[in-house]
């Protein structure tokens, strides 16, 4: 393997890990503390894709700047998460918080099914091209090697940026130690007087990662670095790489990579 | 002298800053029955938790029949004859009382046949006994969710008594059942232990109940047991009536 | 049980008449049966209050393994294909839960997933010897040694499927009541109880594991025969989530309901193909929401007015 491939193994993980990582920490937000895994996840985020390619198409055809895409794709992440999110966790989640885990998460697999059918009775099944977020950066040359600058800078910067923000809020805003208190102690926090049922609300909007944020992030950096590794030595498997790593991780740290085990009290 | 049955050495359990457990040691001997008496919070159930291995102890080491069990997983532990009941009673809540402790003869039994029906359990007459004795016998075919907290307290204590241990743990026993039927309960529980010979510890807040059942009165506080002896020793003792009984 | 064993027995005549009344259901029928071995099998998981997101797994390794015998041209009977399919699913599921069974909850449920989703792109991608996204065809195999037509091979599969069925829900219905059934129980309510009484619960969930993978592969063994093919979607985890959907609309860890519940998905299924393709998983998402919500005891319980699951 030469150091060029390395090195563009290296990149494409950077990359693809920083996608993965801002689905991801969605997930670990409202799993810490919802304790549900969201498995309509994915949907969020390829609705996501999809209201930010027709707002970008809107854009073009309007004959608007084509730099307007880049607010147009927050535009849509903000849409996204306060229609689609609020919506499930006001209509449907809320009713179930007391409920068997079990149950939980059969109800987000129902919502899962439900939007597929949504995605595909609103966009089709023909897939979207729009490039110009891509195009309009250009590339950058790296020890030879051309990479755009969208997929190389700007997301990994978007997730980092994330990272950082999260962890900000979680730790010096009060809605932030709010949202961690209740991660913590559901029962302490109610007593002590939080609205936890807005806590909820919130976490499900934002949509993004807490306690675990960290985990996410190197769950994340693993699944990409991972995946583009295989691309390049085994392309057969990079399909299977998320999965290998994410049983892998489960193996060693079934609680989350930054976690610790808590038992029944007796 | 009789037989030591239990011997718990200078247990240390401290969880962050609150020590649970601070040099305790007790020891237990054959058929004697000891009660543990002390403030909230002084660390008696984190002493049940040791001894049957839900915790580990910093330090110390707990000897039972002889053999160091300090580390053995509870399961371990109970099928080596040591039985438990809870302060909060711990059952199958979706199950009969009476399947309940069918769970409890097959786990002792070793009968796990996937052809046999667990109420057609060979030696289920002996439970249907047991169930008699402690006057549930109306409610046998009734989930435990749809009992009462007195009720399910019992079927806790008959769960540990069903796997005839020799050594049982009891946590708090007549807590949450009412005081006309605590001592009918007591004296039950007492010739069941009398018949078999357990050796039983029991953590207890009724005053009345411990210098009646006891044998010996452990007084624990602040993680270690500050005084021991017999009931009536214990429970005139000026410093135990004033900090513990609140008299 | 008598409950049970009363509408079971309804259940078997209507479904046991279909080939003479409805001749062109009696394929259907065979699938939802196969599929509803499958559920059977998330169904006794669910006694332990574990849901697995990964036995479409256990479900391929049955398809699968019928056809790679097929594909031998060793010339097996359907009556050694079928236990060959469920053998080689449950020594999977056996070794696998080593691991597995040592989780809880949504960890069970996504160690599962995990596996089933290794599982699938290895079937994907392995293209010599899995025929890759396309899948594998299963010539049709004998039965009871004969050589069938295609019509009258599906009537005779459908009643040894029918027979199959019967005999797997005596058994399981037997197994649930057994001490190691009612252990399933004892740990969907209390865990630490079953330890302090001497049990490894551990070992009650990896027995489970095992009876519930071995009727995963046997269903799927139904499936790839009667169905004459097998793709790698028998392990993607929506399938798996299917089986789950099923074992909820039937009524959660009830025998018949597994089946019941898989003959009218099926049924649904095949309309809503037809009338109603787009909004398919709509109609299912929102009647799962709508039973979690307001029927949790699931279709032959609701019918019935009873209030707790027999069997
Ligand atoms: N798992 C745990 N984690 C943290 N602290 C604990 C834990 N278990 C017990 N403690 C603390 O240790 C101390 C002793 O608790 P323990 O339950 O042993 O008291 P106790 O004597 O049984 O009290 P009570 O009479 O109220 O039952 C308490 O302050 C309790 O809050
Ligand atoms: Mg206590």
């Amino acid at each position: 393997m030469s150091l060029d491939i390395i090195l563009l193994a290296m990149l494409d993980g950077l990359s693809y890990g920083a996608q993965v990582f801002l689905v991801a920490v969605g997930l670990s937000l409202i799993f810490g503390v919802l304790r549900i895994v969201n498995v309509a996840h994915g949907s969020f985020y390829a609705i996501g894709a999809y209201v930010a390619a027709s707002l970008g198409i809107w854009i073009a055809t309007a004959g608007w700047s084509p730099w307007l895409s880049y607010p147009a794709m927050l535009v849509a992440a903000i849409l996204v998460g306060v229609i689609v999110g609020g919506l499930l966790e006001a209509t449907l989640l809320r009713r179930i918080y007391g409920k068997e885990q079990v149950l939980q998460l059969l109800v987000t697999f129902a919502v899962f099914m439900i939007l597929e059918d949504v995605q595909k009775v609103t966009w089709g099944v023909k897939p979207y091209f729009v490039n110009t977020p891509l195009s309009l950066l250009g590339t950058v040359n790296v020890l030879g090697i051309n990479y755009s600058v969208y997929q190389l800078a700007v997301i990994p910067l978007v997730a980092l940026c994330v990272l950082l923000g999260l962890r900000f809020i979680l730790r010096y805003t009060r809605i932030g130690r709010i949202v961690t208190a209740v991660t913590e102690d559901r029962e302490a926090s109610m007593a002590m007087g939080v609205d936890s049922s807005r806590v909820y609300l919130f976490t499900f909007m934002a949509g993004a990662g807490l306690g675990q944020i960290e985990g996410a992030a190197v769950a994340a950096l693993m699944i990409g670095l991972g995946r583009s590794i295989a691309v390049y030595l085994a392309p057969e498997f990079d399909v299977l790489m998320p999965y290998l790593i994410m049983f892998v991780v489960l193996l060693f740290k079934p609680q989350g990579l930054f976690s610790t085990l808590q038992t029944r009290k007796v | 002298m009789r037989q030591i049955v239990l011997k718990a050495e200078n247990l240390r359990l401290r969880f962050g800053g609150v020590v649970a457990a601070d040099g305790a040691s007790l020891t237990a001997h054959a058929g004697e029955r000891i009660a543990i008496i002390g403030p909230n919070g002084a660390g008696k159930t984190t002493f049940v938790n040791i001894c049957t291995g839900y915790l580990k102890p910093q330090s110390g080491a707990v000897i039972f029949e002889g053999k160091d069990i300090t580390q053995l997983a509870p399961r371990t532990i109970a099928r080596g004859g040591i039985g438990r009941s809870f302060q909060l009673p711990q059952l199958f809540l979706d199950n009969t009382v009476f399947e309940n402790l069918l769970l409890a003869l097959s786990a002792r039994e070793g009968t796990w046949r996937p052809w046999m029906r667990l109420d057609r359990h060979p030696k289920a007459d002996e439970m249907r006994d047991m169930l008699e004795v402690i006057g549930l016998s109306s409610v046998g075919d009734r989930p435990v969710r749809e009992l009462p907290e007195g009720m399910r307290k019992l079927i806790d204590i008959a769960l540990a008594l069903a796997l005839k241990p020799r050594l049982v743990f009891m946590d708090e026993p007549t807590s949450g059942v009412s005081s006309r039927e605590k001592f009918s309960i007591m004296d039950t529980l007492v010739r069941a232990l009398d018949h078999s010979a357990t050796t039983a510890i029991f953590v207890e807040h009724d005053m009345d109940v411990v210098s009646r059942y006891a044998d010996r009165v452990a007084v624990w506080t602040g993680g270690k047991i500050a005084l021991e002896g017999t009931p009536e020793h214990v429970l005139n003792d000026p410093d135990v009536r004033k900090n513990v009984i609140g008299v | 049980m008598r409950f049970d064993l009363l509408f079971g027995a309804i259940a078997f005549c209507a479904v046991a008449g279909v080939p003479f009344f409805i001749p062109w259901a009696t394929v259907m029928l065979t699938i939802a049966l196969g599929v509803g071995l499958a559920v059977l099998g998330v169904v006794v998981l669910l006694r332990a209050g574990q849901i697995s997101f990964g036995h479409g797994l256990y479900y391929a390794a049955g398809a699968y393994t019928v056809a790679f015998l097929v594909q031998a041209r060793l010339g097996l009977d359907t009556l050694l294909l079928l236990p060959a399919g469920a053998l080689v699913a449950t020594v999977i599921a056996v070794a696998f839960g080593f691991f597995a069974v040592r989780y809880r909850d949504i960890f069970f449920a996504m160690i599962n997933l995990a596996v089933s989703m290794v599982a699938f792109s290895l079937l994907e991608k392995l293209y010599s010897i899995t025929g890759g996204g396309d899948g594998l065809n299963v010539a049709r195999p004998t039965l009871a040694g004969l050589k069938l037509g295609r019509v009258s091979f599906e009537f005779w599969m459908f009643y040894t499927t029918l027979a199959i069925v019967v005999v797997v829900a005596l058994v399981v219905g037997r197994y649930l009541a057994s001490p190691l059934g009612k252990g399933l129980e004892a740990i969907k309510s209390n865990e630490t109880r079953l330890e302090y009484l001497g049990v490894s619960s551990a070992r009650i969930l990896h027995i489970a594991y095992g009876v519930s993978a071995c009727l995963a592969g046997l269903g799927g063994g139904v499936i790839a025969i009667v169905t004459g093919h097998v793709a790698p979607e028998f392990a993607y985890w929506v399938r798996s989530g299917e089986f789950v959907f099923i074992a909820i609309l039937g009524g959660a860890g009830n025998v018949v309901g597994a089946f019941a519940g898989s003959i009218v998905y099926e049924i649904v299924r095949n309309y809503a193909a037809a009338f109603a393709a787009d909004y398919w998983q709509t109609i299912l998402g929102v009647s799962l929401i709508a039973i979690i919500m307001f029927a949790p005891q699931g279709l032959t319980q609701m019918r019935f007015g009873k209030k707790r699951g027999g069997a």
